[in-house]
């Protein structure tokens, strides 16, 4: 296969899981492996289980990462950049359009009844994963104090995100450091 | 405001967005509310909130999704044409994928074995914890009284909320959410 017919495969792949990725986040890792994976066997079961690991240790949607990921294993840099505007590009049509169109309707008496039913919904669809998430997160007993303090301080607080992050990867850091000399006495 | 400036504010702002935006999904909403409602006004708190509902009904991770809503927003209310909007909405998308881009470059190149680098593990160790606690101050700051107006928002809340924990899919309980809105108000 010629070299501009794989860089268009790599952004066809992945306009297609960005195309059908509803709702985002985990819901769309069986897509991507079945594409990825079994199809277009770009990637081993292993390899994708520790790429699935490293999408979710950077910053950034998941969809995102495995894309850069994915391209710049077959064909580094401008690979990535094909799969990454893959995978942005329906999306973007997608809600610039309802963007768009929304700002003329918004005040439509019509659609603010639909929506003023839709917004409490919204909230219940955030807060019922949080028991199961919260489980794979590894919340326990002893450490669950973490994300409720979190919780309360960027509620109540106003405290920025950005700060409750860096805030938790020193005390990860430190904390390592700390049973690392403890083990070494 | 000088289109430029706002170019830039919105560019600086998702830069911020996609660089502190771990765990993906829900756990950005803190720091995507924050920005554009809190500190820059660009979107109201209920339009924030229509956003995640049109987020999840759409293709796509929430972060892009409000990217691109917003960027066109907020350049067409402070009074520019559609055009300007649409470069906005660009801007903003392009701003939310560079650190991804970045940061997951640099792990291809250079930490590929990263996932049993013990410091990386360090610290996630608090980082995911935290995340949870994210999550549940995203639902938390939402539950307010543009969002719930009356007890009939709570009705609804409830119900999605068993729904959800039930497995029923999410975009079914937002279209009927938006039905018992337009039933109910």
């Amino acid at each position: 296969m010629n070299l501009a017919k794989q860089y268009w495969e790599l952004f066809l792949v992945f306009f297609k899981i960005g195309a059908f990725t509803f709702g985002g986040g985990y819901a769309m890792i069986p897509l991507i492996r079945n594409e990825v994976v079994n199809k277009k066997k770009w990637l081993g079961d292993n390899e994708f289980m520790d790429m699935l690991a490293l999408a979710q240790s950077v910053p950034g949607p998941i969809s995102l990462n495995t894309a850069i990921f994915v391209g710049n294993k077959r064909l580094g840099f401008k690979g990535s950049l094909f799969t990454g505007a893959g995978v942005i590009l329906p999306s973007f049509v997608v809600i610039l359009l309802i963007a768009i169109l929304f700002t003329q309707f918004k005040d439509n008496p019509v659609i603010e009844r639909i929506f003023k039913g839709i917004r409490p919904a919204v909230v219940a669809l955030i807060a019922a994963p949080l028991l199961g998430l919260g489980k794979s997160a590894g919340v326990k007993l002893n450490n669950i104090w973490i994300p409720i303090a979190v919780a309360l301080s960027v509620w109540l607080l106003k405290v920025s995100p950005v700060y409750i992050i860096l805030i938790s990867i020193i005390l990860g850091i430190l904390y390592f450091l700390f049973i690392k000399l403890k083990s070494k006495k | 405001m000088e289109l430029m400036d706002l170019y830039l504010q919105l560019f600086v702002s998702f830069i911020k967005i996609g660089l502190f935006g771990f765990g993906g999904g829900y756990a950005m909403l803190p720091l995507i509310q924050r920005e554009v409602v809190d500190i820059h006004g660009w979107i109201s708190v209920s339009d924030f909130t229509d956003i995640v509902a049109i987020s999840q009904t759409t293709p796509g991770p929430i972060a892009f999704n409000s990217a691109t809503y917003i960027g066109y927003t907020a350049v067409t209310e402070a009074g520019f044409s559609t055009g300007y909007g649409i470069l906005g909405s660009a801007v903003c998308t392009l701003a939310v994928s560079i650190p991804s881009l970045i940061l997951m470059t640099l792990v291809c190149t250079f930490f590929f074995r990263l996932n049993n680098n013990p410091w990386l593990q360090a610290s996630l160790s608090v980082l995911k914890p935290a995340i949870i606690g994210l999550i549940a101050s995203a639902a938390l700051m939402l539950m307010n009284g543009h969002n719930f107006v009356d007890y009939k928002s709570w009705i609804i809340f409830g119900a999605v909320m068993i729904a959800s924990i039930k497995k029923v899919d999410p975009i079914l309980l937002i279209v009927l959410s938006g039905v018992a809105g337009l039933v109910l108000y």
